[in-house]
């Protein structure tokens, strides 16, 4: 079954629960909560499940969007419907502010400063004076459509999960578009996104503010549901729960947010209701949470979700190649007579430790040049500072006679130099195919709204087939639709290598290509890049294979302990006494 | 402003700030050996304060049953993950660990709460309590998903979390406790009071820092522990039983959320759920210290006790805004400075 199918069959199911005869009406609550859980978790998945921001502070979002259409609509007596925007809006403005602070914070210190805001808003929400302290708002008029005023759980019921329904699609579709790919690359680090000119900052906010957008929209829901708000939904408590509901269901998968808030709701109700109401003893329920909890994570600590779409139908994606029209490619400039990439005493130093020391050397159009030395000679430090990952201490570095230092990776790769990684960096979890198109990412424009509503198609097809076209180009159509974890090492440089192509570069950086290959297989990627020369690309390689450098370099800088050795012709090389010295030691 | 105020508040932050420091100290300990962020530290300090008042009140503290209990779930859990690997040297020692210490401290604490203890007698008693829970929560939770990521291990920690706090009011209700002080010594310096108690505050949080950074930072076993947290399989290949370095974490960081709780309960009532917001401000401490240094988490801790001290003679409405609003700005500081190259996660 494909996924839309599977994704109406659900609708019906939800559409058609609430006429069935003897539904008691304490399910439709239950099943209202869910939702309500379920749109701050679908959030999260998008967050922390995708993007790896782990947030506790969702809670604080659902208040904002409770709060401001609880104020409009007791004290100004504005319409439900006007205050959805309000809400929508405030809960962004304030995503902003909170979010460009908390994108900032670098590993486990964005957790935990967003548990730090949560409980700093959290203690507002209760001693502010207009939002009534600890015992918040009531009276909160009921969302109505005409004449119809939704006062009752099953009547709200459609306007909660039509929400969840619509974001859920908007998010899936969202995942699927060239900016998705760029999200879900943030988790594995941000050095391969920016290397292709993904701007990582602003794609962490964007995920920060829809994640915060969703859950305002469920504060306004909640807010008109129950008709009264209090801080004590948006505290601590609640922002671990909804964590808690994203993991538990599976963080990296929307619809697990909503089997998770399914799975907690109705856990907490069962134990709340009727089995331990016997007892008598109040808090043995949470006891019992709490163990469950613990025992479901150590049964599924990748949460239930895959668990469960293991057993549905889902049909594979089609295995047929994406067709799209071809991209436009770089415009030419005339770099005949110009030196594409120059060196000039660039120098690189660690505290103490020198480990580029004035290295100089050029590049010219359409030439293999091969970066070689020792390990620790400083060759992938010096990559680092071509394209921008590092500063350079000292020195000068251009590019057709324009000075590239000091600008970002983004800039560098649109300028035209592409690169691949010596330990590789790739999305595991993403296919071959998309893994290369996140090297299409600037040759792409839809925005996330584009996205989000499916208006990105054509330009989503470009970029899909000319990722398709380079893939091809390296060798690699059979593994196209393959999780790139599961290639192995030697094919996951090649499929670099492809992402690397589908920026269109002048020259491409290549560290240690050959690593991992098979004979025969750095025979084809030799016979490749002597086409890409011929193609009018420069490459700039880094290769311990020495067989592999002097049949394809025409030029070979030796670099040892950072400083460069020698240049000049393989055959120079070979014979230099400084290199023989440098690789066999001072008695050969 | 005057200057006795300005002193009474510094002294009152100095002495809360010296508790947090302890829990900071805990969460940093087991953060660096487990990568587990200890939400149920707060337990810990409850578990430690309401054991030490029903000892000192003559009763029967709920936490030995508690301790005798999960200490014979950590055996079953223990039996069933070596039932392959079966030998009699493992059966003693889980048989010792898991049953036989936690029956011991429920025959002393029997024995304790009859006749009338010496406060050292009832100390020495709380921590052979809480410290072994420690482990065994160690034992029955975290150590099956080790391997895990930081956030399920977080997650688990709030599902420990909940467990312990309903455990609390089951064993100690609803009511608060207060235990007598451990001295009665005071003395007045200038317009300062201070007391026996509050000097004991000072000496454990300094004596402890000191124990703790000659530790891990002069001592195999301590490198040993930290290695475990850079590297489970790199430490495992070197000889290091990271499984035992966990189950240490846990039971030292038990403990010292007992002695905070044992140091608090004379000076302030304590509640079954009272623990979780002293744990988080100790959490503050932790977090400002990057979760990694003993030293800074102390000072932050300081800070901390200072900054809510004021704030609460001054806003007091607003204290707790104030206190957790503060740390984002240290947060973004941090993070600015020391700029990570390469988060490699998974």
């Amino acid at each position: 079954m494909s996924q839309r199918w599977s994704i109406a069959l659900f609708a019906l199911v939800m559409a058609l629960f609430p006429v069935l005869p003897g539904i008691p009406p304490f399910w439709m609550v239950l099943l209202d909560n869910i939702g309500l859980a379920a749109l701050v978790a679908l959030g999260l998945v998008l967050l922390t499940g995708v993007g790896g921001l782990t947030s506790f502070g969702q809670a604080a979002f659902c208040g904002f969007g409770a709060y401001t259409t609880a104020v409009l609509t007791t004290s100004f007596g504005l319409s439900p419907w006007l205050t959805l925007p309000a809400s929508l809006l405030v809960t962004g403005l304030l995503a902003v502010v909170l979010g460009l602070i908390t994108v900032r914070l670098s590993g486990h210190y964005l957790p935990l400063g967003t548990i730090a805001w949560g409980l700093s808003v959290y203690y507002l929400f209760s001693k502010l004076e207009f939002l009534g302290r600890n015992d918040g708002i009531s009276g909160i008029p009921p969302i109505s459509i005409g004449s119809l005023k939704m006062m009752s759980a099953g009547s709200i019921y459609y306007v909660i999960w039509s929400a969840v329904l619509i974001s859920s699609l908007l998010t899936l579709n969202l995942l699927d578009s060239r900016l998705g790919r760029a999200i879900r690359a943030l988790r594995r680090g941000h050095l391969a996104a920016e290397a292709f000119g993904v701007q990582t900052a602003r794609a962490k906010l964007l995920v920060f503010i829809y994640a915060a957008i969703l859950a305002g929209l469920s504060g306004w829901l909640y807010a008109h549901f129950l008709r009264a708000v209090n801080p004590t939904p948006f505290g601590a408590q609640a922002g671990i729960e909804y964590l808690f509901i994203a993991v538990v269901g599976g963080a990296g998968y929307v619809w697990g947010a909503v089997l998770g808030s399914g799975i907690v709701v109705i856990l907490q109700e069962i134990l709340k209701s009727e089995m331990f109401s016997a007892l008598g003893e109040g808090q043995l329920e949470i006891v019992v949470f709490g163990v469950l909890l613990v025992v479901l994570l150590q049964a599924a600590p990748g949460g239930v979700w895959p668990r469960v779409a293991a057993f549905w139908p889902f049909e594979r994606r089609s295995d047929k190649l994406p067709a799209g029209e071809r991209l436009a490619a770089r415009p030419k400039v005339d770099i005949a007579g110009k030196m594409l990439l120059e060196v000039q005493g660039a120098r690189k130093q660690f505290g103490g430790v020198v480990a580029v020391n004035d290295v100089s050397f050029k590049i010219s159009p359409r030439q293999i040049v091969a970066l070689i030395g020792p390990n620790g000679a400083g060759k992938s430090t010096t990559f680092n500072l071509i394209t921008g990952v590092l500063a350079a201490t000292s020195g000068k570095i251009s590019m057709l006679g324009r000075p590239i230092i000091g600008l970002p990776p983004q800039e560098i790769v649109r300028r035209g130099i592409a690169r691949t990684f010596q330990h590789v960096k790739l999305v595991p979890d993403m296919t071959v195919l998309e893994n290369v198109a996140i090297g299409t990412h600037l040759r792409g424009h839809a925005g996330a709204i584009a996205s989000m509503l499916r208006l990105d198609r054509r330009d989503e097809a470009r970029l899909l087939a000319e990722a398709a076209r380079q893939i091809k180009r390296v060798g690699l159509e059979g593994q196209m639709y393959q999780l790139a974890g599961n290639l192995a090492l030697g094919q996951q440089r090649i499929v670099e290598i492809a992402r690397a192509l589908c920026a269109d570069p002048i020259l491409l950086l290549l560290d240690e290509p050959a690593a991992g290959l098979r004979h025969n297989e750095k025979q084809q990627l030799a016979a490749l890049l002597r086409q890409l020369k011929h193609e009018g690309m420069s490459i700039l390689l880094v290769e311990h294979d020495m067989g592999f450098v002097m049949n394809l370099a025409e030029q070979i800088v030796v670099l040892d302990f950072g400083t460069k050795i020698a240049e000049g012709a393989p055959s120079e090389i070979k014979s230099n006494p400084d290199v023989v010295r440098a690789y066999l030691g001072v008695a050969a | 402003m005057n200057t006795t105020i300005l002193l009474l508040l510094a002294q009152d932050g100095v002495t809360n700030g010296a508790i947090y420091a302890l829990l900071g100290f805990g969460l940093v300990l087991v953060f660096a050996v487990t990568r587990v962020i200890l939400i149920p530290q707060g337990e810990f300090i409850t578990f430690g304060a309401l054991t030490y008042a029903a000892l000192a009140s003559g009763k029967l503290p709920g936490t030995a049953e508690l301790a005798c209990a999960l200490g014979f779930v950590a055996f079953c859990v223990e039996m069933f993950s070596i039932r392959h690997q079966f030998t009699t040297g493992r059966l003693v020692r889980a048989t010792a660990l898991y049953i036989l210490a936690p029956a011991l401290a429920l025959v002393l604490a029997q024995f304790a709460c009859r006749g009338t203890s010496s406060a050292t007698i009832n100390i020495a008693l709380s921590l052979m309590i809480v410290g072994p829970i420690g482990l065994y929560l160690y034992r029955i939770a975290y150590q099956p998903i080790a391997h895990a990521s930081v956030l399920v291990l977080l997650i688990a920690s709030v599902g420990v979390h909940l467990a312990l706090q309903g455990l609390a009011l089951l064993f100690f209700g609803a009511e608060g406790m207060r235990a007598p002080t451990i001295t009665d010594v005071a003395a007045s310096i200038g317009p300062l009071r201070v007391t026996g108690q509050t000097l004991a505050v000072y000496i454990v949080a300094a004596s402890l820092i000191v124990a703790l950074w000659l530790f891990f930072g002069h001592t195999v076993y301590g490198k040993a522990l930290r290695a475990t947290a850079v590297n489970r399989i790199g430490a495992r290949l070197v000889g290091i039983r990271t499984v035992l370095s966990g189950q240490i974490a846990f039971m030292l960081a038990a403990g010292i959320g007992a002695i905070s709780g044992i140091l608090i309960v004379p000076m302030t009532t304590i509640y079954y759920d009272s623990g979780f917001l002293i744990g988080l401000k100790g959490f503050i401490a932790a977090i400002v210290g990057g979760l990694a240094s003993y030293p800074l988490t102390a000072a932050a801790a300081v800070a901390v006790g200072i900054v809510e001290a004021f704030s609460s003679f001054y806003a007091s409405n607003f204290k707790e805004v104030i206190v957790f609003a503060l740390i984002v700005p240290v947060l973004l500081a941090r993070s600015l400075s020391a700029p990570i190259m390469e988060e490699e996660k998974d």
